[in-house]
């Protein structure tokens, strides 16, 4: 790891950036310097506190401690508009723009004029995107636009407004390659002109190909700041990644038996009608886990979508057992024998107005003992949710507690008693230990191992590699839709997983099992 | 066809078209800035009722439309401060407030009259219709358009001006911005709460308006349920225009249209029970209703502010 | 310095019981400033709303005999905003209700034996009630049309057909020339109770426990509430919204035409006058009693009061009945401002306070 001597003429500087938020040290007293002319990129996985970081140099964060210094003076963001005033501004993954308005519109929000000055700001977008190699058409409805041209709306709404240091997102994750290829030019040339540029991301290919500077970050802290030609792929990958040791979970070898869940060449689109599965294969079997490791945004949760009914398949067949349920309704994959733990538990897993007991009987309440016919016996209800209540040991105060006042690692409990009761197994557990605390997590990891030992076919999505190697039998890692490969964790090592997760496919061709 | 008939039906459509379309225009104000404001029905009637009271004790008829104008804003800004502020929901507080408003205009329209008799049978001030020279005696058009009462006249003026305000100034950005998307408002640093409250007290003066030239211009006189249920066609006629102002103009001279056709057929002498005349506009904004939300669903692109509804609070993420 | 609302992490316990109380207070409060701003004096006028409406036993029958049309559209809205379907249209319902119950009465009775006749009125009614609720869920339900404005536009065309039923074709012949049907065969006529509160209540307090019956210890009623309070969450469990749309309005429609038929069969026993405001007025009952069923009919009563009373205001005090709707309005107004309070609480937040991190950046 080297220390860089800070040069005297930087752009902004960071120093002892802390912040927190509940249950997690987000930054951990985080020195940065940005450099016009330079483009820095800003590396790590999920969690690694890269998005907070840059949140709180651009104005929508205030940092615990540390200070934020500009021309040798600390200075206080109340808001991004007094970073912008500042020069600073930033591009978010998901853009702050008015679709129903133009690209102009658009850029004179928040201006303090009368009449719009059109006209001025017309010319000046014009003049701005032929300086950086942006094109983009003024008068277009941001709605007609793709989210390339989308994204130079975004940038060109901070170059108006005199922005020196930029900072961008993941920019890439919603471009083509082409796209991705121009916003590279776009870049250089503005550093050229003597911005700054930071750019959050998670992909090898694009710090080694668009940065000069790299800084990885890990669990909150600097790990290393490195000049691009110092250092390699791999040694960022291990930067990124970088645990010696694996924490593992005693795992019995598990005996797979015939095969509970299959995908063959599944295809689905994701919310803005852009591909978000490509050709996924897979196969799971009983009494087996298979992990997919991945950055979260890489379409992991449209393969639970799909797999549970909530999303429609464009190519492909997904199987259970001999069923085929491609495309099936929800309804008919839960009768078909397939639980689902959802990744977001408090909109989509649970109803957390209603008490406890009509939570756990989420799945159950159309089947006897619980129905008879029409009716939905309350005694045999309450029976049911006291035994859930005491064999996962959720704690709650009483079944009829509205199930919003459980903690978090409750609420998951009440998920993961639902489903692992109802299923007939096959069980899809989409990131089941986030925001839940060090007990709680155990408790879920246990329950997914004794589920395999009872001969469940399990599909695990998760951000956290420990959780994945520690459980899984096998772990497909997920980029950009496509399964990048599927490995044994025992035989991988941190730095090919990192890889995959950022893009590079192992030999040969993807999608293919590796053996020992 | 007989010219006078088609000029008469014009002339009616305008007329009845006018409070209708200072109603629609007030609730676009409303809606674009992302407030649904469903108690139009009780604003509209508590304008016509104070503008008519107000209008005749004082026997000016401009004061009535003040009197109107201000009471259409104060409705208006309890919704406004139920629906931001206090983050109600707006339906219920829609519903509350014609529920309130028809009620309140009802005891007004009893208690009003001289001496606190009603106000039934009253002749009060009214506007009455003034040709405007040269322009008048153009054919159809002319006798149609140009033999308004001032009210109408006004709209001629207000609509442009309406159209220019929304669309080529920075506040009337900033209020479409916050309709749709005030999350992105907010990050620009445009004030979400001020501009959507500004819009609805705004909206409410106009839809006040809208009641007044029912009981000062249109019908001239007050009965109970006067308006009877064009604050609700209004809300109709503002998805029907698609919350533009200009094609609010054309619903508005649809529905005066309906109300025109109804009129004379009646004239005409008709075994169509007149009860089922009146049934017209109802069945009419059903069908509207159903053709464009049907087309909204195809087409994609015609839709209301997408932040509709919605109150709006910035919280810091995560 | 300034105020904000601030998420509390518990709803407040108080709250549900202390917000409504207070709301009514408030609301009385400003109904006196009215009241007196009109130069009738408030406290006269609420005891003379207070007597007419509770004080003794022909008081009560007619506050009864008032609450029981509110009790069932109550319930019939109750159950669709459950689902958050807004039924604003329980008025026409009950007018289309009232239709064919009065149709079956005047010209199905005579051919009809006897004990047949008010179980078929009640039938049809119900069915009707149904139909006309239904037809705005089909359309919500299969093109995503608005259902507040078709409900709406569907109570004018229904208000109109009564309208022009017993000002035309179903005008009393015998009448003198005066608005009305005939007067129902006593056939036609549901028994009644106690001074003029008919069997209505019956099938009020019936369809209350139906409801709750449904709502708590039915399948349907389990879909009915996991859609209302979260449709994501019913989609991931496998509920079908659409179908549920569909039948819960038929069901809230056919409770609205059931109170239209006891309009009609228990009270006027003939076919006139039945669209007073009743559906409008059901909303705001539902809303107040928090959409539970015997908190319908609680609140149905104590609306039918302030309705009773408003009319006796009026014979006693020359003072517009319009006056309990204001009320009425204005109950729902600061029930509505203070239901903010269960869910988040007042912060007063001064500029040098350090310990909030959203107003300054952390120290050094």
């Amino acid at each position: 790891m080297s220390n860089l001597q800070p040069k005297p003429n930087y752009a902004v500087r960071l120093r002892g950036i802390t912040k927190r938020f509940p249950g997690v040290l987000a930054n951990d007293h985080v020195d940065l310097d940005v450099y016009p002319g330079q483009i820095l990129a800003l590396l790590g996985e999920n969690g690694a506190g890269k998005s907070t970081l840059m949140n709180v140099l651009a104005g929508m964060y205030h940092p615990d401690e540390g200070q934020i210094i500009i021309a040798d003076r600390p200075v206080r963001f109340r808001s991004p508009r007094d970073a912008i005033e500042h020069g600073i501004g930033m591009v978010h993954q998901h853009f702050m723009l008015v679709e129903s308005i133009t690209v102009v519109e658009n850029v004179m929000l928040g201006l303090h004029h009368l009449t719009l000055p059109t006209e001025r700001v017309r010319q000046e977008i014009i003049t701005l995107s032929q300086a950086y190699g942006m094109q983009v058409d003024p008068d277009a409805y941001v709605w007609q636009l793709s989210v390339g041209e989308q994204q130079r709306v975004e940038i060109l709404k901070l170059l108006y407004r005199g922005a020196d240091v930029l900072i961008l997102d993941e920019p890439t994750a919603v471009l083509t390659p082409q796209e991705s290829a121009e916003l590279s030019k776009t870049l250089r040339r503005m550093a050229t002109e003597g911005k700054a540029i930071i750019f959050i991301t998670h992909k090898l290919d694009e710090v080694m190909t668009f940065a000069d500077q790299v800084t990885v970050l890990r669990e909150g802290h600097v790990v290393a700041t490195l000049p691009i030609e110092a250092t390699s792929k791999e040694e960022l990958a291990r930067l990124m990644v970088g645990r010696e040791v694996l924490f593992r979970l005693h795992k019995d070898v598990c005996q797979p038996g015939a095969v509970g869940l299959e995908l063959e060449g599944v295809c689905a689109l994701n919310d803005k009608g852009l591909p978000a599965l490509h050709n996924v294969s897979f196969h799971i079997c009983h009494g087996e886990i298979l992990g997919i490791a991945g950055v979260a945004g890489n379409g992991q949760r449209e393969l639970a979508e799909v797999i549970t009914g909530l999303r429609p398949v464009t190519k492909g067949r997904i199987r259970v057992g001999e069923q085929d349920i491609t495309n099936q309704s929800p309804r008919a994959i839960i009768e078909a024998g397939v639980s689902h733990i959802p990744g977001d538990r408090s909109h989509v897993g649970l109803v957390l107005n209603l008490p406890v007991s009509d939570n756990l009987a989420m799945k159950a309440y159309r089947n006897p003992p619980l129905a008879r016919g029409p009716l939905l016996k309350q005694n045999a209800l309450h029976r049911f949710a006291r035994q859930l209540v005491e064999s996962f040991r959720i704690v709650t105060p009483n079944i009829t507690t509205p199930t919003r006042l459980l903690s978090g690692g409750n609420q998951q409990k009440v998920v993961l008693a639902r489903e692992i009761t109802a299923g007939r197994g096959v069980l899809i557990a989409v990131y089941p230990s986030r925001g839940l605390d060090v007990g709680a997590t155990e408790s879920v990891r246990r329950t997914l191992l004794e589920q395999r030992g009872s001969g469940a076919a399990i599909l695990l999505i998760s951000e956290d590699l420990d959780e994945l190697t520690g459980l899984s039998d096998r772990i497909a890692v997920m980029f950009d839709g496509r399964i990048m490969g599927i490995v044994r964790p025992e035989k991988v090592t941190p730095e090919e997983i990192g890889l995959m997760m950022a893009g590079e496919s192992r030999e040969p061709a993807i999608s293919q099992e590796v053996g020992s | 066809m007989n010219e006078a008939l088609v000029v008469s039906i014009l002339v009616i459509t305008i007329r009845a078209g006018t409070s209708l379309l200072y109603a629609t225009l007030g609730g676009i104000l409303n809606e674009r800035s992302g407030i649904l404001n469903l108690g139009m029905e009780g604003i509209m009637m508590m304008g016509a009722a104070t503008a008519f009271a107000v209008a005749y004790h004082s026997g000016v008829i401009w004061v009535g439309l003040g009197a109107a104008v201000l009471v259409g804003m104060l409705l208006a800004a309890i919704h406004a401060f139920l629906s931001i502020t206090m983050r109600a929901d707006q339906v219920v507080s829609g519903l509350a407030m014609t529920l309130f408003g028809t009620g309140l205009a009802s005891f007004m329209g009893q208690r009003l009259g001289p001496g606190g008799t009603t106000m039934v049978g009253l002749q009060g001030p009214s506007f009455q219709r003034i040709p405007i020279p040269l322009l008048s005696s153009l054919p159809f058009l002319g006798q149609s358009f140009f033999q308004q009462d001032v009210m109408t006249y006004a709209l001629y003026i207000l609509v442009p001006m309406l159209w220019f305000l929304l669309y080529r100034t920075q506040p009337g950005l900033h209020l479409r911005a916050v309709g749709e998307n005030p999350q992105a408002a907010d990050a620009m640093g445009v004030n979400v709460s001020a501009t959507r409250y500004l819009s609805t007290i705004l909206g409410g003066a106009l839809i006040g308006i809208g009641g007044a030239h029912l009981s000062l211009g249109y019908l001239q006189g007050w009965a109970d349920n006067i308006t009877g249920g064009r604050g609700w066609i209004a809300i109709a006629l503002i998805i029907f225009a698609t919350w533009d102002p200009l094609r609010a103009v054309v619903g508005a001279l649809l529905f005066g249209g309906i109300n025109a056709i109804q009129f004379r057929i009646q004239a005409a002498g008709t075994t169509i029970p007149a009860s089922f005349l009146n049934m017209m506009p109802y069945i009419f904004t059903i069908v509207v209703l159903v053709v464009i939300t049907w087309w909204e669903a195809i087409s994609k692109r015609v839709g209301a502010p997408a932040a509709l509804g919605t109150p709006y609070a910035r919280e810091e993420k995560r | 310095m300034s105020i904000v609302f601030e998420k509390r992490l518990v709803r407040a316990r108080w709250a549900p019981i202390l917000v409504p109380v207070i709301s009514i207070f408030l609301a009385l409060v400003f109904g006196a400033l009215l009241l007196m701003a009109f130069g009738i004096n408030p406290f006269e006028a609420y005891r003379v709303m207070l007597q007419g409406s509770l004080g003794g036993g022909y008081a009560i029958s007619e506050t009864l005999v008032k609450a029981i049309p509110l009790m069932l559209t109550g319930l019939g809205v109750s159950i669709a905003f459950r689902m958050l379907f807004w039924n604003i249209g329980a008025e026409g319902q009950l007018a289309m209700g009232g239709i064919a119950a009065s149709y079956v009465a005047l010209f199905l009775s005579d051919r009809l034996p006897a004990p047949l006749v008010l179980p078929l009125m009640a039938i049809l009614a119900i069915i009707a009630g149904a139909v006309w609720g239904g037809i705005p869920a089909f359309l919500k339900a299969f093109i995503g049309v608005n259902e507040i404005l078709t409900t709406l536009m569907m109570n004018y065309i229904a208000i109109l057909w009564v309208e022009y039923l017993y000002l035309g074709p179903w005008r009393d012949p015998a009448g003198y020339g005066f608005p009305g049907s005939a007067p129902f065969p006593e056939s036609a006529w549901l028994p009644r109770l106690t001074g003029r509160v008919h069997a209505g209540l019956i099938f009020a307090i019936v369809a209350a426990f139906l409801l709750w019956f449904i709502l708590t210890r039915t399948r349907w009623g389990y879909e009915i509430r996991v859609i209302g309070e979260n449709p994501r969450a019913a989609r991931y469990t496998g509920i079908d919204i659409g179908k549920n749309i569909l039948l819960v309005m038929l069901f809230s429609g056919g409770l609205a035409g059931l109170a239209g038929m006891a309009e009609v069969a228990g009270l006027t026993r003939r076919l006139y006058g039945l669209t007073v405001g009743y559906g409008y007025t059901a909303i705001i009952v539902a809303w107040l009693a928090s959409l539970n069923p015997w908190g319908v009919l609680l609140v149905a009563f104590l609306m039918a009061a302030l309705l009773v009373g408003g009319d006796q205001i009026q014979i006693a005090l020359q003072t517009p009945a319009a006056v309990a709707l204001v009320l009425q309005g204005a109950i729902l107004f600061f029930v509505l401002g203070g239901s903010i309070f269960i869910n988040y609480r007042i912060r007063v937040i001064r500029k040098a306070d350090s310990s909030q991190p959203s107003l300054e950046g952390g120290g050094q």
